[in-house]
């Protein structure tokens, strides 16, 4: 049950792009067109879960026995470079469609405060691998899915007349605020 | 202290190492051509070029899917990097660039005021957009807006966008935001690949010409002074410009909108004026030519619509050779249209301007006769095309048939242009009323004829030559005897002394020509030493058809399939009058460019794509039926032409070039028509004629409106 609870937590209620506000630049920059929205929410979801996982391992077996915990920054950062690295290099060789289909989008999201946000959530909320799982999964998705609806708002914006002050990323802003503030209905569902 | 150091230091180290296996394990034997190409690009990742990232565009790039100079961030250098990097020629990458096709902008007219936001889909929206004609140009911008480079700006003018083409790269991203699909990306190959649409905007005159040349074009930059470009756009679909400007019937000019309320614009006067410039200038204006594909035609038939071919698959980059019966190139318009229409010298520019471009040619060698379709495809033709032309003239079995006297037209035209004899004779009688009849009766009268007598079986209003090759052959001395239908041959000791003919009446006979009736004893010999007789042609394909199976047609003619001139055999295209029938110059020129479609097609992807809502017949709505608000000049491109007294006894051209000042001005006489738009004066308001059904009728109540908010 906690688990659910959790989940809905991290995918609505604390949705970490419009709640968190973390990950602005790829929510801004590829939110454009809805099939490059769609793959950046892919990339994400592929990355966060990863990147949780290792960094969720050297937290907990690392650092926190040797009570560093104080350099995670600085060594998850080390970390999730490097990882990004190594899956591209992996499935370029073991799963060339994946690759394609990712694209460009990976290398992109290395320095994703989203996943860095994720990283950081988890180890500071010391949470057991399970929920780790769940939460670094939920939070992509809430990601995923803010992503994906504004980029279906933005390519209706294009075509609608914005005074000519506000075109661009200004009603962009706007726009992500009041959606921040619609998700702000989920509140105290969980 | 040291921990913490130690830590990251160690985490790193261990990253770096799994990092460096993991490349090793799973290295990816790529091309390092790939890889090379990827560092030559800007790798902004912007994905302008279509691919996914830097890395996906230079692998592409790399197996030829993409074209160097698909990034649009890198623009030329890259492209000429990256290409010298690959070692493709640079000016091989073709440059395309953006051009809008609508001609209408503020002249078209409007459904209904519009004042919602400056979007082109917006408007859209809203019952299909605000102008009247599908195809027209909202001009809001919506294009300029999506441009990233600035090369697009709207003409305040006409309300039509401008592309730079100095700053446009290609990209395309214009075409993905017109949601009209009015522009589109063109370079040599599109515009040589091209034909009519009903989706285009196209003026009457461009759906009327068989070649469809871009008619308002070329007399746009006729009247700007620019001959050379007017030639280019000639050039872009017809290479024989000095030869059409010449002998062309003008059909364009029966649909011009001018004539519904002066004359219509002398087009061909303007096309003849610009190819006699380039050939008077001695310099031939140079075209572009794709890099070598490797592919091999053979074009059997150096005539327009074999030429044609020739021309433009020689530009497209294949190899390109000419087969040719006669000694000469040039086919029936060099051996049938007399001296005195087109002579020789002229013709050849456009011939030359054809092997200039690398065409190989070899003269004196016949199909059938010398060599078969079959050892040409074992000499490595990809691809072969049949316009063998209509070289044996029909000749009517009557009795006397055998007697000395009687020759084909064909026959007799040829002669001037061979070593063979000339036909002599005092008084001639011809047969038949096309423009074959026309012009053997005229170099009859030429070559000494004392009488010169013209016979058809109908009535004067169905003789098929154009208009004034009758009047003037009249005007020279022709007699022309319609309605006579001829019965026999009559002669003495084997040589022909008349022709024995019997007039008839016409019964009318719907769905085709009239029934002849014979009217019993009106039969007459006219007294003639040699009968002419211009009532058919038909191609020569006997040996053909039996050594390599080609498939013929009961009228003569060689059967092939109306939308891609594929015959029977594989690999084996046919185009012109042997597969059309006798036909115009132009038309023949039209199907020569067709072929070329069709074959380089064939040769590149195996596959000829159908030509969609491919334009047939006239579009309907282009047919306007008045003229409004557009004041009435007469033409005074009327060409030059020699007094009687001087065409007798040689073969001077009758017709001359019309001056520099007459085809500005007959060129500033078009009225840049669109499908339902065309130019219109500003004529005081008193001199406005209103008119109901004219499609353009709303244009004058929105001038009203913007002279008042001045």
């Amino acid at each position: 049950m906690d688990l659910i609870y959790l989940a809905i937590s991290a995918t609505f209620v604390n949705n970490i792009l419009l709640a968190q506000y973390l990950g602005n630049c790829p929510f801004l920059g590829v939110s454009k067109k809805l099939e490059t929205a769609m793959g950046m929410a892919a990339a994400i979801v592929f990355v966060t879960l990863l990147a949780s996982i290792f960094t969720w391992s050297v937290f907990t077996f690392v650092l926190r026995p040797y009570d560093l915990e104080f350099l995670k920054t600085l060594s998850f950062i080390l970390i999730i470079a490097s990882l990004v690295q190594l899956v591209e290099i992996i499935l370029k060789k073991k799963s060339r469609t994946l690759y394609n289909a990712l694209g460009v989008y990976l290398p992109l999201i290395t320095t994703n405060c989203a996943v860095m946000g994720v990283a950081l959530l988890i180890a500071k909320k010391e949470m057991d691998f399970l929920s780790m799982l769940v939460f670094a999964t939920t939070s992509a998705v809430g990601y995923g899915l803010a992503l994906i609806l504004f980029a279906g708002i933005r390519v209706r914006l294009q075509i609608s007349a914005v005074p000519q002050s506000l075109q661009g990323t200004a009603i962009a802003l706007v726009t992500a605020g009041i959606m921040a503030l619609a998700f702000m209905g989920f509140q105290g569902m969980a | 202290m040291t921990t913490p150091v130690l830590l990251l230091v160690g985490i790193a180290f261990v990253a770096a190492v799994i990092l460096g296996i993991a490349a090793r394990i799973f290295h990816v034997d790529e091309d390092p051509r790939i890889e090379a190409v990827t560092n030559l690009l800007p790798g902004a990742n912007c994905g302008g070029c279509g691919m996914a990232g830097c890395s996906a565009s230079a692998e592409a790039m790399v197996k030829g899917e993409l074209p160097v100079n698909a990034c649009v961030v890198g623009g030329t250098e890259t492209a000429e990097e990256i290409a010298a990097y690959l070692g493709y020629d640079v000016a091989g990458s073709e440059p395309t660039l953006a051009c809008a096709t609508c001609e209408g902008g503020y002249r078209a007219a409007r459904k209904y005021n519009y004042s919602g936001m400056e979007d082109c889909r917006a408007a859209l929206q809203l019952y299909h957009g605000y102008i009247r004609c599908e195809n027209g140009c909202l001009g809001l911008g919506s294009c300029r807006k999506a441009c990233q480079f600035g090369a697009i700006t709207m003409n305040p003018e006409s309300g039509l966008p401008e592309f730079d083409p100095e700053r446009c790269v290609g990209c395309g991203s214009c075409v993905a935001a017109c949601p009209k699909g009015i522009i589109k990306l063109v370079g040599d190959t599109t515009r040589i690949l091209h034909w009519n649409q009903y989706t285009h905007c196209l003026s009457p005159c461009r759906q009327r010409c068989p070649a469809q040349i871009n008619i308002p074009k070329y007399l746009a930059h006729a009247r700007n002074g620019e001959y050379g470009a007017a030639l280019m756009t000639v050039k872009d679909n017809n290479p024989l410009p000095v030869a059409t400007g010449r002998v062309c019937p003008e059909l364009c000019a029966t649909e011009c909108r001018r004539q519904i309320q002066d004359d219509p614009l002398a087009i061909n006067a303007v096309k003849r004026f610009v190819a006699d410039w380039e050939r008077n200038s001695g310099e031939r204006m140079q075209v572009s030519i794709a890099p070598d594909t490797g592919k091999k035609v053979a074009v059997i038939g150096a005539g327009p619509s074999g030429l044609t071919a020739a021309y433009y698959l020689r530009r497209l980059g294949h190899h390109v050779e000419i087969f040719e019966q006669m000694p000469k190139l040039g086919g029936m318009p060099l051996y049938g249209i007399p001296e005195y229409r087109l002579s020789e010298e002229q013709y050849k520019w456009d011939i030359d301007g054809v092997l200039e471009l690398g065409v190989e040619a070899h003269t004196g060698v016949k199909l059938g006769r010398d060599f078969n379709i079959h050892a040409l495809k074992a000499q490595g033709f990809d691809a072969i095309f049949l316009a063998i032309g209509l070289w044996q003239g029909r000749l009517l079995p009557f009795e006397g048939k055998e007697l000395d006297g009687i020759y084909s037209g064909i026959d007799y035209l040829r002669r001037f242009h061979t070593d063979e004899e000339l036909i002599k004779g005092k008084r001639f009688v011809i047969i038949g009323a096309g423009n074959v009849a026309m012009d053997c009766a005229r170099s009859a009268l030429r070559a000494g004829a004392e009488e010169v007598i013209l016979t058809f079986r109908f009535s004067r209003d169905l003789m098929e030559a154009n208009a004034h090759e009758i009047i003037d052959a009249e005007n020279e001395g022709v007699i022309m005897r319609c309605l006579l239908s001829p019965v026999r041959f009559v002669g003495e000791d084997g040589k022909l002394t008349g022709i024995e003919v019997q007039e008839v009446t016409l019964k009318h006979n719907p769905g085709g020509l009239p029934d002849c009736i014979p009217v019993e004893g009106s039969n007459e010999i006219i007294p003639c030493d040699v009968v002419i007789q211009a009532v058919g042609q038909a191609a020569e394909l006997k040996e053909i058809a039996e050594v390599d199976g080609l498939a013929t047609t009961r009228y003569g003619t060689i059967d092939g399939k109306e939308e891609t001139l594929e015959t029977n055999i594989p690999g084996v295209f046919t185009g012109g009058d042997c597969f059309t029938g006798p036909r115009l110059l132009v038309e023949a020129v039209a199907g020569g460019r067709y072929a070329a479609r069709s074959i380089h097609y064939y040769m590149t992807t195996g596959e000829i794509p159908p030509i969609e809502d491919r334009q047939r017949e006239m579009v309907p709505q282009a047919m306007v039926d008045e003229l409004i608000n557009v004041s009435p000049v007469s033409t005074r491109a009327v060409k030059p032409v020699i007094p009687l007294e001087e065409r007798m006894g040689g073969f001077r051209e009758v017709e001359g070039t019309i001056s520099e000042q007459q085809c500005l001005t007959e060129a500033q006489r078009c009225l840049n028509c669109g499908i339902y738009c065309y130019d219109q004066d500003d004529l005081p308001q008193s001199e406005i004629r209103p008119v109901g059904s004219c499609p353009n009728e709303p244009r004058i109540a929105e001038k009203e409106q913007s002279a008042k908010s001045d």
